[in-house]
C-alpha cells in the first residue's frame, strides 16, 4: 500500500477531521517508524493545517518522530522502580549487544534503544515497550533473547507470548473489585429510578475524583448537566502517567465493562451523546480488547442508539490514543490532545465542565471514578458510604511497588494507615514511602500512622516503597529528570525552573554541591509551586521540597563541606573532547589521579 | 453592565467591567503590572508569568485572572517583586540575551521590565543554548537567541494576518519557535514587513533590517522613561521618536 493510500484509508472513517490529527499521526508512526515528510504534506492538505502545526504536534509527543526509529523501537521504562529492579544495567547490556547508544537509531535502520517515562508495569518490571507493545519482567536472559530476535529480524508478533504477559496482581479486594453485578445493571437502575434520582445518589455518596484532585463527582456532573449546550461530552481519563500508578491498567483489563457503564450512566444523567476513552499510548495492547468490549456492548444494547430500548438514550464511546505525554493526564491538556493538538493546559476559568471538548460542557473523570459511579447507581449511596471516612467515602485502589514482597493492586477503604499497607505488602526496613507519584509526598517512618484519605494523604493511587538500603537521592534525581522531560514548556517557572532544579539535583548527586545549592533548590521550588500555570508545575518541586524538609541527611552526605561550589564542572566540559578522541580512561579525566 | 464594581490593587480602588481581567482593569486605571506575553490587542496568554500578583492570598497571573468584586490584589510587595525578578532571571539564562550587543537595547521590554524589577544580575547558571539567526528575509531578521516564547508573533500571524507563518515545536525546555515554510526559513515564507506579526515582538527576536541604529542607543523609548510610565514597546511602534 502506498503512503497516499494508507493515509486515505486512516483518515476516511473520521472524515478528515483536523481534531483526529494525533490519531492519524499515531497510526502513521507505528507503520513507518516515523511520520515521513510526505505524510505531513498529505495530512496538511487533507486537514487544512499547516505543516509546521503538524511538526509541532509531532514534536510535542514522545512517541512521535519525524525521522525513522528503525524496525524496532525499544523503550526501556525509566521509572525509579524499574531502576531499583535493575533496568539501567539491562539497558546498557542491550545497547552493547546491539551496538547502539541510547536514543540514536542504528545505521542499518534496524533498531533504536531509548528510555521512556514509567510504563505502568512497576509490579512486574523492569519493563519496556517494543513498537508500542509492553514487555514485562526483563532480566538478562530475556534481554539476550530480545537482542537475538532483533538481530534475526523476527517480527514482533512472532516474539514469545510470554514476553507480553501482563498480570493483574490483585492482592486485596473490597467493594469495587469484589462486586459481581451484571452488565447493564447500572443502566437498568438508571432507567428504573430516573436520571435525577441517580444523580442525587451520586451526590449523596460523596464520591470524589479518583485521579487525585478529589473534586466532588456529583457536583461535576450537575454543573455539566446544567450548562446550556447543543452537545455534551463524557471523557474517561485513562492517561495513567503518574509514575508508580497502574490500577487503571488493571481496571481496563479486568473490569472495562463497569468503566464503560459508568460513562454511560454519566451520559444518561448529563445528556451527553458522545464519549471518549483517552488511553495512554503505553497501554496500546489494551486497545483491541477494549474495542471488542465496546462492540459487544453495542450488540447487547448497552451502547449506541436507543440504549436498552429507551428512546432518546443515545451514547457511544470512541477510544483515543495518547502518544507519550504525562501532561495529558491534566484534564484540559487531555482535551487539547483529544482535539488533536499539543497538550498545553488551558487557562482556567473557564473549566472543562462548562467549556471542554469542542468548547462544550465535558465531564472528565478517572477510570476508577466511573467504575465507582456505576456501582453506586446499582447499590445506592448508603452502600458506598458504609466504607471509608466522613470526607472520603468508599475505597481507593492503590498500586504498590518498590521494596516489598507482594507488589500489586490493593483496594482499601479510605482511612487505611500507611503502616497497615506496608504490613500487607510485606515491606521490611522501610526508609520512606513515596505516595501519589513523582508529584506526590515523601513519607518518613515517623508519619506511617497517617492515612490514605483526601483529608490526610491524598493519592491517585501510586505507592512506592523504599527500604533502608536505598539512596533516596536517586529517587529525587529520577523525578527531577522526569519533570524536565514532561514539562510542556508553556510557562517560564516550570519550563526553566525544572531544568535548573534538575541541574542542581545532579550537582548534589555527583558530590559537587554546597549548602548554597540547597537554598537555591528551595527558592526555585517555591517559585515553581506558587507561580506555575498548571498542576504539573506547581507539584513538580514536591519531591525536592519534601525531602529537603524530611530527609535532609540524604543531601548532607553528598555535600562538599563548603557554602559555595561553582556550577561549572571542568571534567564534564571535557566530555566532547573525550567523545571525539574515543577515550574514557583515567588519564582522560581530571582529578582521577588523586 | 454596572460601573460600580471595584477591586483593590495595592490599596487603591480599581473599577472593572464584566469580563475584565485584573490586567485589563489595572491598565485602564493607569496602574502598571509588568508583563511580557500580554498585549491588550490579543487574548490573554499567561505563559511568561511575569504579571504574577497575589489575589486574595493566592499567586495568579493578572493577565488571565478575571477581576472580582472586592478582590485584594498585591502588585508590589517584596515577595511579588522577588518572584518576578526570579522569573525574569530564568528568561535571561534560558536564552542568549546580551543587552550590550543587542540592537533592540533601550526599546526591549524584557530589558525594561528587568530594570523595573531591579534585576541586577542573571543569578542562575546560563544555559547557553545553541540557537540560530535567520536573515533570509529581505526586510526582517529573526534572532532565535532572544525568543522568550510569548507567542505574540504566532498569535498575530494566525489571528490578524491569517498567514500562520509561525508555530511552536518541541516540548519542555526544548520548546522553540519555528517558521512555516518549505525550508523553515523566513525568506521562504509568506511573511511581509507590513504584517502585524512583524510589530509585536516584545524583545529583539523579530527585527526590521536596515533601521537598527537610526535612533542611537541611549535615546530610545526606555532610555528616557521607565516602562511603568510608557508601557509596551508595541504600543509605540508608530511613534516618530521611538
Amino acid at each position: 500500500m502506498s503512503i497516499e493510500e494508507f493515509i486515505s484509508r486512516i483518515t476516511a472513517p473520521a472524515n478528515n477531521q483536523p481534531g483526529h490529527l494525533l490519531q492519524y499521526l499515531y497510526e502513521i508512526q507505528y507503520r513507518y517508524s516515523c511520520v515521513p515528510q510526505r505524510a505531513i504534506q498529505l495530512l496538511a492538505e487533507k486537514l487544512s493545517l499547516t505543516e509546521s502545526h503538524i511538526h509541532g504536534v509531532i514534536g510535542f509527543y514522545s512517541f512521535l518522530h519525524d525521522s525513522p526509529r528503525g524496525d524496532y523501537d525499544v523503550l526501556i521504562s525509566d521509572s525509579i522502580t524499574d531502576h531499583m529492579l535493575g533496568s539501567r544495567s539491562l539497558l546498557d547490556a542491550l545497547c552493547k549487544k546491539l551496538g547502539v547508544v541510547p536514543g540514536v537509531p542504528r545505521e542499518d535502520g534496524r533498531v533504536t534503544v531509548d528510555t521512556t517515562s514509567c510504563t505502568g508495569m512497576c509490579d512486574q518490571g523492569p519493563a519496556m515497550l517494543v513498537n508500542g507493545w509492553a514487555v514485562t519482567r526483563l532480566d538478562e536472559n530475556r534481554i539476550d533473547n530480545i537482542a537475538e530476535l532483533i538481530e534475526s529480524a523476527t517480527a514482533v508478533d512472532q516474539w514469545p507470548d510470554e514476553f507480553f504477559r501482563v498480570e493483574d496482581n490483585i492482592q486485596r479486594r473490597d467493594i469495587l473489585l469484589s462486586d459481581d453485578s451484571n452488565d447493564g445493571a447500572a443502566l437498568r437502575s438508571l432507567i428504573d429510578k430516573g436520571d435525577d434520582a441517580i444523580l442525587e445518589q451520586i451526590e449523596a455518596s460523596g464520591l470524589r475524583g479518583r485521579g487525585g484532585a478529589g473534586f466532588n463527582t456529583g457536583m461535576k456532573w450537575r454543573f455539566c448537566k446544567q450548562t446550556e449546550a447543543d452537545q455534551r461530552y463524557v471523557v474517561c481519563n485513562a492517561d495513567e502517567g503518574e509514575p508508580g500508578t497502574f490500577k487503571d491498567r488493571v481496571l481496563l483489563n479486568a473490569h472495562a465493562d463497569k468503566v464503560f457503564e459508568g460513562m454511560t450512566v454519566c451520559a444518561g444523567v448529563t445528556g451527553a451523546t458522545k464519549g471518549c476513552l483517552y488511553l495512554r499510548g503505553e497501554y496500546r495492547y489494551l486497545r483491541a480488547p477494549l474495542e471488542q468490549i465496546l462492540q459487544q456492548r453495542r450488540e447487547a444494547g448497552l451502547l449506541g442508539n436507543t440504549i436498552l430500548g429507551q428512546d432518546g438514550f443515545d451514547f457511544d464511546i470512541e477510544i483515543h490514543m495518547g502518544a507519550g505525554a504525562y501532561i495529558c493526564g491534566e484534564e484540559s491538556s487531555l482535551i487539547e490532545s483529544l482535539e488533536g493538538k499539543r497538550g498545553i493546559p488551558r487557562k482556567r476559568p473557564p473549566f472543562p465542565v462548562t467549556h471542554g471538548y469542542q468548547n462544550r460542557p465535558t465531564v472528565v473523570n478517572n477510570v476508577e471514578t466511573f467504575m465507582a459511579a456505576a456501582l453506586i447507581a446499582v447499590h445506592g449511596a448508603d452502600w458506598f458510604r458504609l466504607v471509608g471516612t466522613g470526607q472520603s467515602s468508599g475505597t481507593k485502589l492503590i498500586s504498590i511497588s518498590g521494596d516489598c514482597e507482594k507488589p500489586g493492586i490493593y483496594e482499601y477503604p479510605f482511612g487505611v494507615s500507611i503502616q497497615d499497607m506496608l504490613k500487607d505488602c510485606v515491606a521490611k526496613d522501610t526508609q520512606a514511602v513515596q505516595i501519589a507519584g513523582a508529584a506526590g509526598f515523601t513519607i518518613p517512618p515517623a508519619e506511617f500512622e497517617r492515612c490514605i484519605a483526601f483529608e490526610d494523604v491524598s493519592t491517585g493511587g501510586s505507592f512506592m516503597v523504599f527500604n533502608q538500603d536505598r539512596d533516596l537521592l536517586d529517587m529525587v534525581k529520577n523525578f527531577a529528570h522526569f519533570f524536565v522531560h514532561e514539562s510542556c514548556g508553556f510557562c517560564t517557572p516550570c519550563r526553566v525552573g525544572s531544568s535548573l532544579m534538575k541541574d542542581l539535583v545532579d550537582k548534589v548527586h555527583s558530590g559537587h554541591a554546597g549548602h548554597y545549592d540547597l537554598d537555591e533548590m528551595q527558592n526555585i521550588g517555591q517559585l515553581m509551586r506558587s507561580t506555575s500555570h498548571c498542576g504539573l508545575g506547581t507539584t513538580a518541586p514536591n519531591p525536592v521540597l519534601d525531602t529537603l524538609e524530611k530527609f535532609p541527611q540524604i543531601y548532607e552526605k553528598h555535600l562538599k563541606h563548603s557554602s559555595y561550589e561553582p556550577a561549572f564542572d571542568l571534567d564534564a566540559a571535557l566530555q566532547d573532547a573525550r567523545d571525539i578522541s574515543g577515550r574514557d580512561d583515567a588519564g582522560a579525566h581530571l582529578g582521577t589521579e588523586s | 453592565m454596572s460601573g460600580s464594581n471595584t477591586f483593590k490593587l495595592d490599596g487603591r480602588d480599581i473599577p472593572f467591567e464584566d469580563g475584565d481581567t485584573i490586567m485589563d482593569a489595572a491598565l485602564r486605571a493607569g496602574e502598571y503590572i509588568p508583563h511580557l506575553c500580554h498585549n491588550p490587542e490579543f487574548s490573554p496568554h499567561g505563559s511568561c508569568r511575569v504579571c504574577v500578583v497575589n489575589a486574595n492570598g493566592r499567586q495568579i497571573s493578572a493577565c488571565t485572572q478575571p477581576a472580582m468584586e472586592n478582590m485584594e490584589v498585591d502588585n508590589s510587595s517584596d515577595e511579588i517583586m522577588e518572584q518576578r525578578r526570579a522569573l525574569l532571571q530564568m528568561l535571561f539564562v534560558e536564552g542568549n540575551h546580551v543587552c550590550p550587543g543587542c540592537e533592540k537595547s533601550g526599546a526591549c521590554q524584557l530589558q525594561a521590565v528587568a530594570y523595573y524589577a531591579n534585576m541586577l544580575s542573571p543569578h542562575f547558571t546560563h544555559f547557553f543554548p545553541q540557537r540560530s539567526v535567520d536573515a533570509s528575509h529581505a526586510d526582517i531578521a529573526i534572532d532565535f537567541n532572544r525568543c522568550i516564547l510569548c507567542e505574540l508573533c504566532v498569535r498575530a500571524s494566525r489571528d490578524v494576518d491569517h498567514k500562520n507563518v509561525f508555530a511552536i515545536d518541541g516540548r519542555g525546555i526544548n520548546t522553540h519557535l519555528v517558521i512555516n515554510s518549505p525550508s523553515g526559513k523566513l525568506g521562504d515564507s509568506r511573511f511581509a514587513a507590513s504584517d502585524k506579526a512583524a510589530h509585536v515582538c516584545p524583545v529583539g527576536a523579530i527585527l526590521p533590517k536596515h533601521t537598527a541604529y537610526d535612533r542611537p542607543i541611549g535615546e530610545r523609548l526606555y532610555d528616557r522613561q521607565p516602562i511603568s510610565i510608557v508601557g509596551d514597546v508595541a504600543a509605540h511602534e508608530q511613534d516618530e521618536d521611538r
